[in-house]
Order: C-alpha cells, then structure tokens, then sequence
C-alpha cells in the first residue's frame, strides 16, 4: 500500500548517497584457489585481476617441491580502477591433492575457511566492536578439475561436496586448451551429470526468490556452462594487429579472451563485473549464518556434544535453509522456541559477573572440532 | 612489501578507522593493472543490491502540541500523511508511529514518522521526556535481540531504530525554554538531534538571527551534542560545512498551494503577504529537506547504527554482566548467561504451568460441586412434582368416586320412580275401569 507522493522530494538520492559511501570506503573480496599443482591458479588468478596478485610456485630454475602438508597461503593486495579501491585477498592451497593418500585433504580447507568465520563472529560478539569488521571471510572458492575429460574424480567429488556446504564453490576446467570443443562438451555434461548426482550445490544457486527474473535467467545461463573452460595466460601477443592475452602454441595462439577458445570472459564478468556483490552477500547471509548458527548451537550443549561425522546436509531438520530465501520469523517457529535462546531482558538485579569457562573445556578455543568436518 | 603467514590471513591492522583501507596501505601493496578488470561496475552492484532490497528511515518529531510537525511533514515528503490534530487533554506524553511506503523511480523507502503526542501539554512536565527515551531504547533493543539470536535474518528485519530526531523549537524569539534543554540533553546521546526553528513566520529576520544564535549558545553552554553535518566527504563537505553555520533551520510548513505569478507554490497567505515555504529567502525549509533527504540521509542511518546502537549495546551488554575477555572467552560469557537466562525462562514456565495446573484443579471441583447441588435440586424437584402428581391423581380417584356414586344413586332413584310412575299409572288405569263399570 503505497503512498502517492505529489512532488519530487529527492528519495532517489539515497541511491547516490549510497555510491559516494561505497567509494569512500573501499571494497574487500577473498578468492580462494583450490587445485593440485600445476593447474595454472596462479595464472589464473593473474590474468583475472590483470595484475600479479599471486606469487608463482613454480619456478624454472627452483624444483617445485611438494609441501608435507597441504599449506594455506594468503595475499592481499589493494587494486585500482576508476578511483574503486579493491583490496582482494587471494588464498592458494598448494600441496593439495598432490599426495598419494589424499583421504582427508580437504580439512586444513575447511577448517581455514571456518577459522575466518570464527574470527568475524568473534569481532562481532564483542562488546566493544569496531565500525567496519575487517571481512576475511572466503567469498568465492574457486576448484579447478584437471581435464581429463572423463569425468570427476572421486577426490573432487568428495572435496567439492564439504566445500558447498561451506562457501561458494565455482568449478573450472583447468587448462582447457588441451581439450577439443567436442571433448570439452562431453566433458562438461558427465561433469554436470555428477554433480546432479552427488547433490553439490555450485555457485550460483538458482532458487534466490529475491531475485528479479533477469538474474534468474542470467544465472540459469550461467548453470548451464558451469563449469567454466578456462586458459589462463600474462604474456601478449600479436594477433591480426591487435595485441592480445594468450599462449602462443606451434599450431597457433590461443586467445584467453576469445569466446570461440576458452570461456574466461564468462568467468571473469561472472566473479569480478555482475556477481561479486552477491557472492559476498550469499558468503554473509547464508553460509556465515549457517555456522553461526551451528556454532551457537554447539556452544549451548555444555558440554560439547559432538554434533555428528557427517558433514551436515544444508536441508537438515532444524530449518536451516542454506539459500538465500527468507528465513521464516522465529516468533512463529513454536517447535523451536529454544533454539533463539530466551530474549534477554533487563535485569534489576546486580549484573551476574560471569567467568569464562575454566581451562579444562577446550571448547571454544578451535572452530568446530575435526569430527564436524 | 607482501606479508604472508604460514597458516591464515594478514592480520589487519587495528584500530577504529572508519576507512580501514588507509590503516593497511603500509601492509601490502597497491597494485597496477595491466589491462581493465572491470570491478568499477562495484558501486553498481552494491546498489543495485541495496536498492532492491529497499530502504528504510524513522523520523521522530517532539514537540508541543500545534506547532506544525505534522505539517511540517506533508510539506517535506510532499504527501498527506492524514494525521487528525490531536487536543491538548492528553495525561501523559505518548509516541505514535505510522509507517508509509513511498517511491520515487525505483527506489523504495518505508518511512516511519514516529510523533511525540502530549508532549508539553502537562502541568509538570518532569517526565515529559520518558516515554521517548523508553521508545527509543525500545527500538535499539528490538535490533539487539534479533542481532543476539541464534538463528537470524538482519537484512530483511524491518530496522526501526530512529535514525533522526527534528526538536521543535517554540518561536518566541527569547531562546530555549528548560523542557526543550532538559530533552534535548537526555536524548542526544541516543539519537540524532535536528533542532528547528518551528513557525519561523512569527520572527523577523533580524529577531532570527538573534534568536539562532542564542539557541546555539545555550545548546554549547549545557553540552547537548546536536547532530553535525559530515564534513568528511569532499564531495559534500563543503555545503555540509556552511548548513552547519545555518543550524537551527527556521522552518515553515504548508501544504496550501498560491498561485505566484504563473506557478503554484506551497505558502501560508496572510493580510500582509504571502510566506512561501520553498523560497530561501523566507525560511530554511529548503535547507532542511536538502540536509535531512538529498545529501544525509544515508549519514544519519550509519551514524544511528554505528554510533547510537553501539552505544546502547555496549551498556548493555556490560549491564548484563559480558565481559570482553581477551583470549576469547567472551564467547562462552555470552552463552552461560544465555543458559541461565534460559533457565530461568524455562523455570517460570514451568511454575506458570503449576499455577495453571492447580487452578484448573479447583475450578474443577468448584464445577463438580455445583452439578452436585443442581443435581440434588432437580431430583427434589422431581420428588415434589411425583408427589403433587400424585395427590392430584388421588384427588380426581375420589372425585370420580364420588361422580360413580352419584351416578348409582341417580340410577336408583330414577328406578324407583319409575316403579312409582308405574305404579301410579296402574292405580290410574285401575280407577278409570271401574268408573266405566258404574255408569
């Protein structure tokens, strides 16, 4: 029931107010790269930002050695377009999947992606908080599948299924210039086909009902090339005058922005020019809900119950929805009375000064315990 | 110079910048680019975002009853907002809020004017202020409990805190009076304080320039924090810096249009002249739509959230006994208090149910016991009508006795005068035959 206004008052200037904000304080995004060695991350990551954001690994002159353990190693930088300052935080997984048992390599992935969550819930039940919680947390996983142009792996079937449940995952072919356009389709469909049939639910979902149908025509384009074929590449050439990003082969040259050679203009107006708000907006409201939630939860069992070895399912009996469609008004969900906790009131009496719990609950000091992952 | 840890992220440098990126530039470094990116659509994406989510803004109005703050209203919002004018009888000072939906383009805003009704209309006035400061704690704690909740959803909450406060102030021209400084000092703390000059036909020029100055000074002179315009945006520092000078804006209201020359505009006619509202020659009102909608608006909503609401959480949350506890226990801190708190809820539940349980009890037995007696009533009452029954029953027996008895005797005396008839008519007959004989 609108009301009808019967002159220009000058509302829609909240929308310039609102810009003039956004770029006086900067953006914040974190991409995660998660892949065996090899893959061409890094250059992926270089040619997406136009800038050398990721250190290369390897090396010609070093040997590239395979790290013990999977290592997660983060940089930041603060890049600059038309007076935007982005500070991209880029987070490389190396050693991962490069080990003969690879059975459990997706923990010390999981477990910094939750750490970074327990850090911006920890700024944010702090009574005294700062202005703008520095945001840490992994907007976008990015996973890269070999082309091997069969099918997933099960190690990638098994990795791709924890991180869903955790963060937004975009799957990418990796060095799909070894592929032919028909080997890459079919490529494509078994992919699909498997990820339809272990349930893993890949950026973007489509059911948002928030959005206008634009966007959810957008993004049903969008699923249906997922994933994306990409070549990464830094080095110019000269093609047909113009000078191009590309790798220069002895049969030709393969352009990084050609449409008709690989898809990483799909991928990069995907993630940097039309989705890069949303995955921050989904990373915030749904899966840092999630583990908020989960984590509150927990913290209420005193002692800690574990909560279960199987990852929780998104659609698990509690109504938690991990999409983004609004969360009914829990005043309402009488079965779930307790899981608000009871409002706080006031209290007249003296304040009850409350000790943190003493040093044999090791609860708190970890995310959630490896038996949840 | 890049940093990298073994095992996480940068840390980030701390401290309360509003700005967070000046505090890092020592950290890492800024990059060139090679070649366009394409993140300069970002704004773009943040506020198409937030635009389809729509907006929300709460004003509240104080001031004494008649001075224009529904007027005042329609005129900024060009809008009826069909608020009745309220009588002066009111016992108390209460707050009434209306919500509207407005659009303008594509953008939507909810806006909720919440007015101070009463206000100064009491003989004592001591607690006029009250009921608004309740009101808007009331609102800061409606947000913190559903930021405290385990499972939320903030961006669709319907943000209710009041994110500017316009002080009416009354036109005499002598300064302010004591209730405006007594509320004025026991709100600014808690919200944002435009003081206006209401009616500001009544004053002359000269007489308001005086007059705005007196305001300013007792304001400094008692430490009531009024809201200032920011002034750290280039883009807009400068005209927040001279609308800073203007404060309190004299304000005229009205939503009667006069026909000027070849337009209409809004103005308050008099025998004397005409006041026009939009011309800024004659009141502030331009001023104040220009500072409160076009330029600050998103400023006055930060400043509430960022400023005002932590404030009240930090209190309160301290109040409620949390500590922040360096090596994370705060967490914890948090949850036991939940637990309790938990508890105690559950506790009385559970003692409500008792209650309830033991009253149904009685109201039980008071309900069998009354059955009980309408029960013995009506089999009283059944008794008596059997033994009316019958006596009546008894009463026509001996009636109908009587009746047969009648009859029996009727029948007898109707046989015995037959015979008699009969036997007279024999003597008759007799008597004639020997008459005949003796002829």
């Amino acid at each position: 029931m609108k009301t009808h206004l019967e002159g220009y008052v000058g509302i829609d200037t909240l929308t310039e107010q609102i810009r003039k904000k956004a770029l006086r304080q900067g953006f914040e995004f974190n991409v995660m790269v998660v892949g065996g060695a090899g893959l061409g991350k890094s250059t992926l990551v270089n040619t997406l930002f136009k800038s050398k954001v990721s250190r290369r690994v390897c090396h010609p002159e070093e040997e590239y050695k395979t790290p013990k353990t999977i290592e997660i190693k983060s940089i930041s930088h603060v890049i600059e377009e038309k007076g935007i300052r982005l500070q991209l935080t880029i987070t490389d997984t190396p050693g991962f999947g490069d080990h003969v048992d690879n059975s459990k390599c997706w923990q010390p992935i999981m477990r910094h992606i939750n750490d970074q969550y327990e850090k911006y819930l920890n700024e944010e039940i702090s009574i005294k908080r700062r202005k703008r919680i520095p945001d840490t947390r992994v907007h976008c996983c990015i996973y890269f599948i070999p082309p091997s142009g069969h099918s997933l792996r099960p190690v990638d079937i098994e990795v791709m299924k924890r991180l869903v449940q955790v963060a937004n995952v975009i799957p990418v072919i990796a060095k799909s210039d070894s592929l032919t356009e028909e080997e890459r389709e079919a490529f494509k469909q078994r992919i699909q086909k498997d990820l339809e049939a272990n349930e893993i639910r890949v950026y973007p979902t489509v059911d948002n009902a928030d959005n206008d149908e634009d966007e959810l025509g957008n993004n049903a384009k969008i699923k249906e090339r997922i994933p994306f074929a990409v070549v990464g590449s830094t080095s110019q050439h000269q093609v047909a005058g113009k000078s191009v990003l590309g790798r220069k082969t002895r049969w030709g040259i393969v352009e990084v922005e050609n449409e008709a050679h690989c898809e990483f203009i799909h991928l990069r107006n995907m993630i940097i020019r039309t989705h890069l708000q949303d995955l921050k907006e989904v990373t915030a409201q749904v899966h840092y809900e999630l583990y908020r939630h989960k984590r509150l939860e927990t913290l209420k069992k005193l002692p800690l119950d574990s909560v279960g070895s199987a990852p929780p399912s998104p659609n698990d009996a509690n109504n938690i929805t991990a999409t983004k469609t609004p969360v009914p008004n829990n005043n309402n969900n009488k079965q779930h009375a307790n899981n608000n906790g009871s409002p706080l009131k006031p209290s007249p009496k003296t304040p009850t000064v409350v000790k943190p719990i003493d040093a044999g609950n090791h609860v708190g000091q970890q995310a959630l315990s490896e038996s949840q992952i | 110079m890049v940093k990298m840890d073994g095992d996480g992220v940068n840390n980030v440098a701390s401290g309360d910048h509003y700005d967070y990126l000046d505090g890092l530039s020592e950290e890492m470094r800024n990059l060139g680019l090679t070649g366009h990116v394409g993140f300069d659509s970002l704004p773009d994406q943040l506020v198409n975002k937030a635009t389809n989510q729509g907006f929300c803004f709460n004003i509240l109005c104080i001031g004494e009853t008649g001075i224009g703050k529904s007027t005042l209203m329609n005129t900024l919002f060009n809008t009826n907002f069909e608020n009745e004018p309220q009588h002066h009888n009111m016992p108390g000072v209460k707050l009434k809020a209306n919500t509207y939906e407005l659009q303008e383009s594509n953008v939507r805003l909810k806006l909720t004017i919440v007015d101070s009704v009463g206000f100064g209309d009491q003989i004592n006035k001591e607690d006029s202020f009250q009921p608004i400061v309740e009101y808007i704690n009331q609102q800061f704690e409606n947000y913190l409990q559903e930021e405290l909740k385990i499972c939320r959803s903030l961006f669709n909450y319907h943000d209710t805190r009041i994110h500017a406060c316009l002080y009416f102030i009354s036109p005499t021209g002598h300064g302010l009076k004591s209730l405006d400084l007594l509320t004025m000092k026991n709100l600014d703390n808690k919200v944002n304080i435009i003081p206006v000059i209401a009616k500001a036909d009544i004053i002359s020029k000269s007489e308001l320039h005086k007059f705005k100055i007196k305001i300013m000074n007792e304001l400094v002179s008692s430490g009531v924090q009024i809201y200032q315009f920011p002034t750290d945006d280039e883009t807009v520092a400068e005209v927040n810096a001279s609308m800073n000078s203007h404060l309190p804006f004299a304000v005229v209201g009205s939503t009667d249009e006069i026909k000027l020359g070849n337009k209409m505009v809004k103005a308050r006619q008099y025998p004397w002249g005409t006041v026009q509202v939009e011309n800024e020659n004659h009141c502030d009102f331009v001023k104040l739509r220009e500072m409160l909608v076009r330029v600050n608006m998103e400023d006055l909503r930060e400043k509430t959230h960022t400023k005002h609401y932590e404030l009240y959480r930090q209190s309160k949350l301290t109040e409620m006994g949390f500590m922040d506890d360096s090596t994370g226990g705060k967490n914890f801190s948090l949850q036991e208090v939940y637990e309790l708190k938990r508890n105690e809820h559950l506790n009385e539940l559970q003692k409500k149910e008792d209650e309830m349980r033991q009253m149904f009890v009685l109201r039980v037995k008071d309900k069998e016991g009354e059955l009980k007696k309408s029960e013995k009533e009506l089999h009283d009452k059944f008794d008596k009508l059997k033994k009316m029954h019958g006596e009546e029953k008894k009463k026509l027996e001996d009636k109908k006795k009587a009746l047969q008895e009648e009859i029996l005797a009727f029948d007898k005396r109707k046989q015995a005068a037959e015979l008699q008839h009969q036997a007279s008519k024999d003597h008759m007959n007799q008597s004639q035959t020997k008459g005949g004989k003796k002829k």
